[in-house]
């Protein structure tokens, strides 16, 4: 799925690793596609109109769930973006329909006739407890994403909505397998949260070499400062 | 439009308190109207023997530019609404202020519902659909079932002019054919019910964007199947599943040649004859909004020579192409809002040749989208090898000069400046030649502002 410019994702992760020496590539998996969960340190979900995240949906019980939780136990990567986020879980109600999710976090979501969830965000994550970092964006979400006790939010919410727009919570993080309502360009205003997907990817002790981050800090301000934070 | 009694009185003098108070109001007087009648647009436009509608993701303003010129070329006094006044308010506004014998709308796509049921337009343009502002306008299939709303509600009289070869569109043709021959069904008015328009020349196919939209069909769900993709997902195709095809347009473009910034030559065909056409705006879209007016305008019963000559004496609207002087240099303002758009005109610099200054302004104000996330579906990797200098502006210049950095333009080409008039000295210095601008809606009408202060005047604007 890819509604929101999720190529942005894709593209600091490619650019970052190739700047760094770092070999990268990039793989699609269509609907139908069955994934191998060893052949890939990263996998990326993205967002969707609903009818390609109904389709989405199955399909990724079809054939990929299985391979998903396989890649999550032996420490990859799993990121998902909004819709993505929503297939983490293990369900997505839509009125009377009920979409299946993965189950690899523990939530479910739900949309109801409220209003969509729309605007600048901004939250603070602590990832590995070494310090609170800000992660600001933009979010449009239907669904509200009730996490079950004891899941771990991905951040707390500084400005924003986030999973429900009451709870405080955004996103969530279970090991290496991260959902967020943030959008589209989210690493392109958070490099830094690129760089910490990219060393958990790769299991790397130690720090990425540093690059001239100039335009990439001043655009993380630029989003946080839309956000109000 | 002298018609609206004490209301219209009323209305027009909060217009004229609103534009002394300096607040523009181009949209006051006629939201001021429907709060007191709200069945104003219908009453008003009644009196007007014709009336045209324009609506499209992208390209409305080019359009009705296009279609004004050709009806007034066979006299017709038009009431038109100013670019940008495009919903209700706007198009209220219009019919108070003006008298004439033909309206031409041009109408917000999520506005059309209720504009369109009060026009009561003879020929409705539906031009395109691509996303956009997702935070303003949500998903684009519930855009097209508005639209398909529109169609099954239209009045029997109205003839829709459809691109053919957007499928979202064409497939809104379908509500007017007949279930089993699949012909056409006639209007009213005994004009066919719909015109159908598209590009016949296969040999401008590109590959598929990144940004081109999913595009199902309409009837059986499936995906669609492209022989050729001219524009986002604009092109030939069929349905493998139900055996649903493009329809074979009614005013179509042939022998298509970009001459990169400057225009495009192409052969027009109507059902009334072909001719060559030398279009004086650059780029297949366009081409595309071109087709839209000759087969409005047709439909209006504009002759073959009254559409090209229009064609041809078209200039560009504000921030569509549009080429200033400024400082001893050309600027060339191209107005960019949402990927499918940006991504045309940055294939349209790319055919120029040479290294050029850019002056890319991204602005997240309302009107823009407070998302700027479409920046990222915007193929600016076209531009990549074609860059001396890029200079970016606008309250959120940073994430611009970041997309570009990303797009492969090397970081000591791009500058990032606070505001507008810094980012537009910066990038007319050291440099001659072309700057081309690039600005979102409301960095546009700062960009006119500003150059209005300088005391630079355009063919739209001064």
């Amino acid at each position: 799925m890819n509604i929101y410019a999720d190529r942005g994702n894709l593209l600091l992760l490619q650019q970052r690793c190739a700047w760094r020496g770092i070999g990268f590539q990039l793989t699609g998996a269509g609907l139908g596609e069955a994934i191998d969960p060893d052949a890939h340190d990263l996998f990326y979900m993205g967002g969707g109109q609903d009818r390609d995240q109904a389709l989405c949906a199955q399909d990724l019980v079809d054939t990929k769930r299985e391979a998903l939780h396989a890649a999550a136990a032996r420490g990859a990567v799993i990121l998902g973006v909004c819709g993505g986020y929503q297939l983490l879980g293990h369900s997505y109600e839509v009125g009377d329909d009920v979409l299946p999710g993965v189950g690899l976090l523990d939530l479910k979501t739900v949309r109801d006739d409220s209003a969509r969830l729309i605007g600048n965000v901004a939250i603070e994550v602590d990832l590995d407890a070494t310090g609170a970092r800000v992660v600001a964006g933009f979010e449009n979400h239907g669904g509200h994403t009730h996490l079950a006790p004891g899941q771990q939010p991905l951040g707390r919410v500084l400005k924003g909505f986030g999973n429900t727009g009451a709870s405080g919570a955004e996103g969530a993080v279970r090991g290496t397998v991260i959902g967020t309502y943030i959008h589209g360009p989210l690493l392109p205003k958070n490099a830094w949260l690129a760089d910490w997907l990219t060393r958990r990817a790769l299991a790397l002790d130690t720090p990425l070499e540093p690059l001239d981050d100039a335009l990439e800090d001043a655009a993380h301000a630029s989003a946080r400062r839309a956000a109000g934070v | 439009m002298r018609g609206a009694g004490w209301k219209g009185t009323v209305a027009r003098a909060a217009g004229r308190a609103s534009r002394l108070a300096g607040r523009g109001g181009t949209s006051i007087p006629g939201k001021v109207l429907l709060r007191l009648d709200p069945d104003a647009i219908g009453r008003l436009a009644a009196s007007l023997p014709r009336r045209a509608a324009i609506s499209a993701t992208n390209g409305k303003t080019t359009t009705a530019a296009m279609a004004s010129v050709i009806l007034e070329r066979g006299g017709a006094r038009l009431v038109h609404n100013s670019a940008g006044a495009n919903m209700a308010g706007g198009i209220a506004s219009a019919l108070l202020a003006g008298s004439g014998d033909t309206g031409l709308f041009e109408v917000d796509e999520f506005w059309l519902p209720g504009v369109v049921g009060d026009l009561k337009p003879q020929a409705l343009v539906l031009g395109n659909l691509f996303r956009d502002q997702l935070d303003r306008y949500g998903e684009l299939e519930s855009i097209a079932d508005r639209w398909a709303q529109v169609v099954a509600t239209a009045d029997p009289a109205t003839t829709l002019v459809l691109n053919a070869d957007d499928p979202l569109v064409a497939d809104l043709g379908r509500e007017r054919l007949s279930p089993e021959a699949g012909a056409l069904a006639p209007s009213a008015a005994g004009a066919p019910g719909v015109l159908f328009f598209g590009v016949q020349d296969a040999g401008l196919a590109q590959e598929r964007q990144h940004a081109s939209d999913s595009t199902h069909c309409r009837r059986c769900g499936a995906p669609y199947r492209y022989d050729a993709v001219f524009l986002g997902h604009q092109g030939h195709y069929h349905c493998d599943v139900c055996g649903a095809t493009r329809p074979a347009p009614d005013v179509f473009a042939s022998d298509v040649h970009l001459d990169g910034v400057r225009g495009a030559r192409f052969t027009l065909t109507t059902p009334a004859g072909s001719a060559p056409v030398a279009l004086p705006l650059p780029g297949l879209y366009n081409v595309y909004n071109a087709l839209a007016a000759a087969a409005l305008t047709h439909a209006l019963g504009s002759g073959l020579p009254d559409i090209v000559g229009g064609l041809e004496a078209v200039a560009p609207a504000f921030g569509r192409a549009e080429t200033v002087q400024i400082d001893g240099r050309q600027l060339s303002i191209m107005l960019v809002k949402n990927p499918a758009g940006a991504n045309e005109v940055l294939r349209t610099l790319a055919l120029e040749d040479g290294e050029h200054d850019l002056l890319a302004v991204l602005n997240d104000n309302i009107a823009d989208g407070r998302d700027v996330s479409w920046i990222w579906d915007a193929d600016f990797e076209h531009l990549a090898g074609h860059l001396r200098r890029v200079t970016c502006a606008g309250t959120r210049a940073a994430e611009m000069g970041l997309r570009l950095k990303y797009a492969g333009v090397p970081p000591e080409r791009i500058v990032v400046e606070a505001t507008l008039a810094d980012g537009l000295d910066r990038a007319l210095q050291n440099g001659d030649g072309r700057l081309f601008a690039l600005p979102t809606y409301t960095a546009m009408l700062a960009l006119r502002e500003e150059l209005t202060r300088r005391g630079v005047t355009g063919s739209s604007f001064g």
